[in-house]
This record gives structure tokens, sequence and C-alpha cells, in this order.
């Protein structure tokens, strides 16, 4: 019998957003199992929620994570919406959605500059951040902050986006359009980054039905569900763009989802700003109380649906606030993901579903029999590095190439 | 089988019969159930694999009356989210797991165990999810009475 070892990554990293544990099962090279371990950062969200009135929850829920710290807030304030019945003024809807889209814009380039240092192109990695940095200018603009926009309220939005403002926007947008082009030709046709992903990691659409998992990770395995289409809210309804989904389930077609989403994103936000020139305002209804009942809503986040479920029974605070965020689903589904790989491919496949990444950075191979350490992190990213670099000479290629001229 | 949202509620109604005690429509595309605890496992079903449901995430609720379950599910193709509550007993709180079925309820059914105490029969795999392995038993952080000094 092969001597099978386990392999923890995790849980803990300065780097990491939120810890999670993962024991990979090997038996020689092939992972034969896979074993997850959460709660390393339970802060009791849903528990300190029932103290806070309405509006302090949106606050609270945007600290639930730094990458998506608008989509928990924009599914907050939708919740209490629909227990309360809230008219939300037509202005609300671009805004919202203009921020919602430009950080699906950061979250996704923050992904792919990962997949790409995880993958060995770490000239993909420093490009793709560069250009993520004007998103989050672009977001400093508008909100005031880089992170933690603090812009949704229950009934409203809290900073209008001014009209000359608009201009400059369009013009840092178009700037990334060409960017993105290279980043995405770079990609698909690149034959050692196809080595690389192509059949690595498949999750079947039948698998992602049962784990129900959700966003980028569904619609690349041919699932096309889409919160934002399939339940028309803030302008999704009212501007023209597609949900982009691939046939595969490999790491491949989640990378290019995510990067053709991007491109959507952009049109989605073109358009609201059009409209913004001409929807007159308020952004604000104020609404002055919550009547009891149930509320449900929901937000297609840069990784799946963030489901946010409200009662209220009258008074200012709500008496159970459930916050289901879409790497609870999507994080499971790696269990049948990685089976039967090789380690080498462990670090893109657990890091494909874009859960908190940095937790693959920190991975310690442990001999099951004798308990000795046999392989530290920066060996399993470059055990991964390596065999990039090795497919480079067996196909004589050079990997993607970049020429963005002298950067401006 | 479903055509258009209108259709979901004839057709749950007519797919689940008698499970049914209540229903509340707070919207066309809000309806709520009431269920039986001992009918979740073949509701669920139903929704799950007849119905072709997909499953969000089911909501415990500790109230004064009782112990509430919402599953939570949704049909894409109709812009319409179905949630089904169940109530159980306060004192012994008890319901058979979805979670052989339904591979996506296996998580949130263990987090409710160790949140809220409620017993999950014939789960696959139970164990802490959030909590630490050594947890006091017992004391359960989003009951109304939990003893926060131990937390």
């Amino acid at each position: 019998m092969p001597k099978k070892t386990i392999i923890p990554i995790g849980p803990y990293h300065p780097l990491q957003e939120e810890p999670e544990f993962f024991k990979l099962h090997v038996e020689g090279e092939k992972v034969v199992g896979l074993d997850i371990e959460i709660g390393y950062n339970h802060r009791g969200i849903e528990k300190l929620s029932e103290s806070k009135t309405f509006e302090q929850t949106v606050f609270l829920v945007e600290r639930i994570c730094g990458i998506c710290s608008t989509s928990h807030p924009i599914a907050c304030v939708q919740a209490v919406e629909d227990a309360g019945d809230i008219e939300v003024p037509e202005r609300v809807l671009y805004i919202r959605s203009v921020i919602g889209e430009l950080e699906r814009i950061h979250s996704h380039l923050l992904w792919l500059g990962l997949a790409g240092h995880f993958l060995g192109f770490n000239t993909v990695w420093m490009w793709v951040w560069r250009y993520r940095e004007s998103v989050l200018d672009m977001m400093e603009h508008i909100t005031g902050n880089r992170n933690h926009y603090a812009m949704m309220k229950p009934g409203g939005v809290r900073r209008d986006i001014l009209p000359e403002d608009i201009p400059g926007i369009k013009k840092t947008l178009d700037g990334l359009v060409k960017p993105l082009a290279l980043f995405r030709d770079a990609v698909i046709d690149d034959p050692v980054i196809h080595a690389r992903t192509k059949g690595v990691g498949i999750l079947t659409k039948q698998q992602i039905i049962d784990y129900g998992a959700l966003g980028p990770t569904a619609r690349a395995s041919g699932v096309k569900i889409d919160t934002r289409k399939d339940y028309p809210h803030a302008a999704y309804g009212l501007v023209d763009w597609k949900v982009i989904t691939a046939e595969n389930g490999d790491v491949f077609d989640k990378t290019v989802v995510r990067i053709l989403e991007m491109f959507e994103s952009i049109k989605i936000i073109e358009q609201c700003l059009d409209k913004l020139k001409t929807v007159p305002g308020p952004v604000d209804s104020n609404p002055k109380a919550i009547k009891p009942g149930d509320g449900i809503g929901h937000y297609e986040a840069p990784r799946g649906e963030v489901f946010h479920y409200i009662r209220s029974d009258g008074t200012n605070r709500p008496v159970r606030h459930k916050v289901r965020a879409p790497s609870f689903m999507n994080v499971p589904t790696d269990r049948v993901a990685v089976m039967g790989q090789s380690i080498a491919d462990a670090t893109i496949i657990l890091a494909a579903v874009d859960p908190c990444y940095c937790c693959t950075e920190r991975m310690i191979a442990i001999d099951a029999d004798t308990r000795r350490t046999a392989l530290r992190s920066p060996d399993l990213l470059r055990l991964s590095q390596e065999k990039t670099e090795l497919l480079k000479r067996e196909l004589g290629k050079e990997g993607p190439k970049l020429d963005f001229g002298v950067p401006s | 089988m479903i055509a258009a949202r209108e259709e979901i509620l004839p057709i749950l109604r007519e797919k689940l019969g008698n499970a049914i005690q209540e229903v509340f429509e707070k919207s066309p595309k809000r309806i709520y159930l009431e269920v039986k605890s001992e009918n979740i496992p073949e509701v669920s079903r139903v929704m799950f694999r007849e119905l072709e449901a997909r499953f969000q995430i089911a909501t415990g609720i500790d109230t004064p009356g009782a112990i509430e379950i919402l599953y939570h599910w949704a049909f894409d193709l109709y812009e319409c989210l179905v949630t089904i509550r169940t109530k159980l007993d306060r004192e012994k709180p008890e319901i058979e797991s979805i979670a052989p079925f339904c591979p996506a309820a296996e998580w949130i059914e263990r987090e409710m165990w160790e949140l809220l105490g409620i017993t999950f029969k014939n789960h696959p795999d139970m164990r802490h999810l959030l909590l630490k392995d050594d947890w006091p038993e017992g004391n359960y952080p989003l009951r109304r009475n939990s003893k926060k000094d131990q937390a």
C-alpha cells in the first residue's frame, strides 16, 4: 500500500482575510482526499447584528469581507427593503450598480493576479495589480475610500455620483479596456496556460447543482445562474449586458469567465453613468420604520450570490439576521475538484473557486507516519511554478507576452 | 415542468398536498410555507430533486414559542424564492437531516447544530464547523438564553 501523507494548508497567515484550514490527503503525487476546517475567524456577526439598528447593521456586514465590501451591504439593505416594502428612488439603482460593478472588476483583477503568481507568471501578477490600482483610485474618488465604501443604506445610498465626476470615471474605464483585452488574449491563446489549467480541477454540472455552488464557479461549468439577471435588482434589469458562461468547469474556464465578466461590468457601468446624467435625484427615500415581517435580499458578489435574511418585529433592530456568503457554498466543492489531481495542481484548484487565496500560500507537508515536516508553503508554490517552467521548456514557449509600452 | 412564476404555488400545493400547513404569499416573488417537521425530508427531496430548486441556505431561529428552521429555496428561472418553515420543540429540537441527498445542506446543518443545538438525525458527518472542538456542551450561542461568559 502506498504511503499516505497529509498536507495541512493554513489556517493562519498575516495576509489572509479569513483563515481556513485544508488538509490534503495525498498518495505520492496524487490527492486522494480533502478535509476542510473553517471557523478560525468566527466573529459572531449574526448574533452581534441583533444588537444593532438596521442602519448600523449595514456597516457591520460591510466588514464581513474586505474584497466584497459592498456586496454584503447591497444584499442587506435589499433584505431590509423587502421586509419593510420600501421603495427606492431610480437614481439609487444606478449608483448601486456602478459601485457593485467597480468592486467586481477589482475583485476579479485581484484573483487574476494571484492566479498568475500561483502558476509562476509573476509579470501577469504585477501588471494586473497595477491596473487594479486605477479601479481602487476611482472608488476613492467616488466614495472617499479605496475599500469599505459605506455607500449603502436602507432606502438609498449615502453619496451621490456627481455629474462633473462622470467624464473622469469614464476616461479611467476606457483606459482599462485595452489592458484587459491584453490579459484576455494572453490567457486565452497561451499554450503554457492551457497546459496548466485545461482539464484541471473539473467540476461537473451535476456537482455544481448538488453542492449549490455559485457565481463564476457555477457559470464556468455551464450552470447559467446570476442573481443580477435572474432576479433583476439595482439597475441590472435596466441596462444591456449578458451572463458569461463556459462549459468545461476546469480552472481555465473559470479564469476565462472572470476575465470576460469584467468587460460586461464595464458595459454596465458605462450605461449606468449615461443614465445618471439624466435621471434626477433624490438618492434616499428616508424610511422611518421597518414593519414586522421577513425579508430576503440577495446580490451577485464577485464570487457568487450573497444571501441575507432579516426578521423584523417592528422595532429598529432585527430579531434575526442570517448571512450566507458565496464561499460557504463554493469551498465544499474543493472536495470533489482536487480528487485525483496532482499536488502541483492543488494550489491553483483550491484558488480557482476564489476563496481567500492567501490560505493557499501557507502550506506545510507533514509525513503522516513520522510527523516530520516534508514540504513548506514556499516549496508547494515552487512545485507549482516549476511545473510551469518545465512545460515552457517542453512546449518551447515563453508564456503570456504582455506589451504595454511605457506605463503612463 | 414549471412554466411560469404563477404556476409555482399551485404546483407546490399539488406536489406537497397535506404536508403544507400554512401559506403566506408576501409578494409574487416571495412565498413562505409552513410544514410539519416530520415532512421536511420528503418536502426537501421534492423541492431539490423533482422541482429542481436551488438550495440557498437554511436559517435557524430561536423564538419564544419554538425553534424554527427556514429552508430557503430559489427558483432561478422564475425569479421566485420559496421559504419553507418548520417549528421544533424548544425542549428537544430534533429533525431528520436533508444532507444525505442534498450535499449543499451539509455545512449549514452542522452550523445549526452547534449554534442552536438542533439535532440532525442521520447526518453523514456531524461535528463542529465554526466552533472549536472542545466547545462546552449545551451552550448554544444563538439560543436566547446562551451563557455569554462561557463563550
